[in-house]
């Protein structure tokens, strides 16, 4: 194992019920690097993102076996706590759901939920949130008023913050931007190559052009399998499997 | 470093658990405490049931706390009337020794054989035989416990509330989900809803004051608290239950049903009474079945609209007494344990069983409905 | 005998529109009665005052009093049991499992039993042997727990209202979207947590309904306080979880059924009842305003 490997998975294997979700998957993600998952719909991207910070525990007929190591300790082990799990690793979701709370309630709800009672420690830690989130700005006049009602790219942005407010180390998003234009997808691409200095990202998209843009090393699924794994433009510009170069040059997906 | 401690939330969680199986604790409960205390009847002897004796021989050393209140006080067995040396039902000589004189020897821990019924003169019959009899007549000398009045009454309250309810129900609904217009749908479900609102004492009284006077002027009766006026009464009560569950029933046909039947070229009332009304027909009838549940089991309106007499009798304009109206009435003044107590918990186990039932064959319809509904229905 | 269809259809419609309107017209007369008789009664010292008289006189405070005690403390027992068994049932267990279905099985089943079983059920089960068996460890057999009491009768009411509870909780909570769920999880978050910070105040509609739906059906039943409970006329307002109390539909009933002089009382029993009927349709209709709220919020 590396020392700049923040997250490994080895012959990671899942099944829902019957089906067999995740085949035999081998991947090492770069510390504070952008990693880009890519495949056609239901390949396994987000299942395997799930199993990152033990998302998958919440359903019912998965199965996991395999091993999955974050900083060298395997996260499926019986002495290892979700809860503190996931605020090491923390995940963006597709369709942004923040709390119908307050946009100062929403950020402040990890750090609540981890033990911080001090007024202000809070206020300071959702202003520097806002900020790692490009948020500040935009918001700082009237932090009470509801989360619910800022636009679909603040939104996803709010959600942002709150992942940060917790101070994690590894931020998981999955297919972030899919549900918004244009110009909120601009600023959030900006905002992840902002954030890749402080944490390690793991980000599965659909759109090709993402991962190019916003990502350093970029792995391609396909039917469960992780077919290729390497440097994001090597991936797009000469890919050792067929099936990469197929699905690159758009025969498929 | 990741590691698993939270006692208090365990604690509280399985708290929550517990408290959620509260409701499956309450059903054992009520099954249990309502059954044992009607237990006692299968320990008795006959003649307890007809008076005349104290009811030493609930022996029963099944029945544990039970038993203890027999035998109270003297006094109390004074109060049954019948001297020993002249049994009403049968003619066995008093062959228990508990009743020579002196309290002490009333004593309902010892066991005491129960006379053996029916060797000279009037046989006593078994004590189911006493059960089934025509007449209740709780209080009094010789207290009889034939529930057949009181059964007899409930069924003809029930049906004739049926009878009036289930097409009322059924049709209303079927107005308002098929026939109705938008406007007139919106317009009527509420009150009829509203209706279900409406207390039944309300209902009750309703029927005392104004339902009975209308209802003996216009068919010239001689009672004016009668079945009669007791069943129309409880329809009030029974349509919007009878309403609701079949609207949603009919509600939830698909549309398609309904789309390709008038593409066919059928009318609108052809479709809606040949492919909507059978498509929807296991709600309407677990509708219908609950619907029966509440008429047999409501107390209320019964205890004030029907006249409270437990007579056995075909007539549907005579006053009825009904199960739940004579457990209602009676259960106030009864002594803790002794016959009267037991019967009217025996009613309220036949009240339980008869609406478990009932409610039990309704969910197998609603589920069928739902199955047929999923499972690909043509 | 053959009848044209077009008349056959126009039969159809006759028969599911006169019923219809005919159980309309029947809700609308049985309140316009009701209102009709007691509108004129009910003045401030009606609901003010205490019975006179023999009940020809007087007001029915107590009563009144007696119900709205009666449901405070029906509504604080079974609400918080109602709202934890609805979130066990939705947040613990899963789909399939026999827990859960055991649970509902025992709702459901619970929802079905006559209101009559219910005030048998406390009277043997409350009265008897928790206050009975109270009365042998704490008073030694004298009787103090072990008789009707508001106490009891309260329970009582609280077991037979909690389906409603449940139901209304449950509708609630169903509307709570998965994605909340899940974000507060992956904040680091516990189950419990996520419960009490996310998933509770957004029901917060769904529980008040359901309190308000149970009030309304327990101020509106009297088969289960008959025997637990409830008094014709008491001389004092409870004060005491060991006192009996006097109950609007309880009133009404037993004016109408067993006063002494039932004319001289009419006046007074229309008046109750439109007490009553007011009572329900207010506590009906605040319920149905907040679940077309909750509608309209989910929908959002």
């Amino acid at each position: 194992m590396n020392a700049s490997t923040k997250i490994l998975t080895r012959d990671l294997n899942l099944h829902y019920g019957d089906k067999h979700a995740l085949r035999h998957v081998d991947l090492d993600i770069p510390k504070n690097h952008v990693t880009a998952l890519i495949g056609p719909s239901g390949c396994g991207k987000s299942t395997f993102l799930r199993c990152l910070n033990r998302m998958n525990d919440l359903i019912e007929s998965a199965r996991i076996t395999g091993r999955v190591e974050v900083d060298g300790t395997d996260i499926y082990a019986k002495d290892v706590d979700p809860v503190l799990l996931r605020r090491k690793v923390g995940m963006i979701f597709q369709k942004s759901n923040p709390f119908p709370k307050s946009i100062f309630e929403n950020v402040a709800y990890g750090p609540r939920v981890h033990g911080i009672k001090d007024k202000n420690r809070l206020e300071e830690i959702v202003e520097r949130s806002l900020r790692g989130a490009a948020l500040w700005d935009e918001v700082k006049d009237d932090l009470s008023k509801s989360g619910l009602a800022l636009s679909g790219g603040q939104q996803q942005r709010l959600c942002i913050a709150r992942a940060i407010a917790v101070d994690p180390e590894v931020l998981l998003m999955d297919e972030p931007a899919s549900a918004l234009d244009p110009i909120a997808t601009a600023k959030i691409e900006e905002l992840i190559w902002q954030l890749k200095e402080s944490y390690t990202i793991v980000i599965v998209t659909h759109s090709m052009h993402q991962a190019s843009r916003v990502s350093d090393t970029t792995a391609f699924f396909y039917m469960g399998e992780m077919v290729e794994m390497g440097p994001t433009q090597k991936i797009f510009t000469s890919p050792s499997q067929k099936r990469t170069e197929d699905y690159i040059t758009g025969r498929f997906g | 470093m990741k590691r698993r401690i939270r006692i208090g939330e365990f604690l509280i969680e399985k708290g929550i658990a517990t408290v959620a199986f509260a409701s499956l604790g309450a059903i054992v409960l009520i099954f249990l405490f309502v059954f044992r205390e009607a237990m006692p009847i299968f320990a008795m002897a006959p003649e307890s049931l007809s008076g005349g004796h104290e009811s030493i021989s609930a022996t029963g050393a099944a029945t544990v706390g039970v038993s203890a209140s027999y035998g109270d006080p003297v006094g109390e067995a004074e109060s049954y009337g019948d001297p020993v040396g002249e049994p009403e039902t049968y003619g066995d000589p008093p062959a228990d020794t508990s009743r020579s004189g002196s309290p002490a020897a009333i004593d309902p821990a010892a066991p005491t054989t129960p006379p053996t019924p029916s060797t000279t003169g009037e046989p006593a019959g078994s004590v189911l035989s006493q059960i089934l009899s025509g007449n209740w007549q709780p209080v009094g000398d010789h207290p009889k416990f034939g529930i057949l009045p009181l059964v007899a009454g409930s069924i003809k309250v029930a049906l004739i509330a049926i009878l009036i309810a289930a097409p009322v129900g059924v049709f209303a609904a079927l107005f308002t989900s098929t026939f109705a217009p938008r406007w007139a749908k919106e317009a009527m479900k509420p009150i009829i809803e509203i209706m279900a609102g409406i207390p039944s004492v309300v209902i009750g009284f309703f029927a005392l004051t104004i339902l009975a006077s209308l209802v003996q002027t216009v068919f010239g009766l001689d009672y004016r608290l009668n079945a009669l006026v007791g069943g129309i009464a409880m329809s009030m009560a029974v349509i919007p239950l009878i309403y609701t569950l079949s609207e949603d029933s009919l509600s939830a046909v698909p549309k398609h049903f309904t789309e390709g039947s008038l593409a066919l070229g059928a009318p609108l009332w052809e479709t809606n009474l040949r492919v909507v009304l059978p498509a929807a027909i296991p709600g309407i009838f677990a509708g219908v079945l609950l619907g029966l549940g509440r008429a047999i089991g409501e107390t209320m309106i019964v205890l004030m609209a029907t006249g409270n007499a437990a007579l056995l009798s075909p007539s549907l304009v005579e006053p009825v007494r009904t199960v739940s109206a004579s457990i209602g009435a009676e259960m106030a003044e009864v002594v803790f344990g002794d016959p009267h107590y037991v019967m009217l918990f025996v009613l309220g186990s036949l009240l339980f069983c008869i609406s478990f039932a009932l409610n039990a064959v309704a969910e197998i319809f609603i589920r069928q409905r739902l199955m047929a509904k999923f499972g690909g229905a043509s | 005998m053959n009848i044209p269809k077009k008349w056959v259809g126009r039969g159809v419609a006759l028969v599911t529109g006169g019923s219809a309107i005919a159980t309309v017209v029947l809700v609308l007369v049985v309140i316009g009665i009701v209102v009709q008789g007691g509108w004129g009664h009910l003045t401030r010292d009606f609901l003010l005052g205490s019975p006179e008289q023999g009940m020809t006189k007087g007001g029915i405070f107590p009563a009144i009093f007696g119900t709205f005690l009666l449901v405070t403390l029906m509504s604080l027992a079974g609400v918080p049991v109602g709202t934890i068994t609805a979130i066990y049932l939705n947040e613990y267990v899963g789909q399939q499992s026999k827990a859960g279905r055991a649970i509902r099985f025992a709702v459901n089943t619970l929802a079905g039993i006559p209101a009559i079983v219910f005030g048998l059920f406390g009277l043997g089960f409350f009265i008897n042997f928790v206050g009975g068996g109270a009365d042998k460890v704490l008073y030694g057999g004298a009787l103090h727990w072990g008789q009707p009491n508001i106490l009891w009768a309260s329970l009582t009411m609280a077991l037979l209202t909690l389906p409603v509870v449940i139901v209304s909780v449950e509708e609630a909570i169903k509307t709570v979207p998965r994605e909340l769920r899940e974000g507060s999880l992956a904040l680091g978050a516990t189950r419990l947590e996520t419960i009490w910070k996310v998933v509770l105040p957004q029901s917060m509609t769904g529980i008040l309904t359901g309190a308000i739906l149970a009030i309304s059906r327990g101020a509106g039943e009297v088969a289960p306080i008959l025997f637990t409970g409830a008094a014709y006329f008491l001389p004092n307002l409870p004060d005491g979880l060991t006192d009996q109390f006097m109950e609007l539909g309880y009133h009404i009933y037993i004016m109408s059924t067993q006063s002494v002089d039932v004319e001289a009382t009419k006046p007074i029993q229309f008046a109750t009842t439109l007490v009553l009927l007011i009572l329900t349709f207010t506590l009906n209709f605040s319920a149905i305003f907040l679940r077309w709220h909750l509608r309209g919020r989910a929908l959002r």
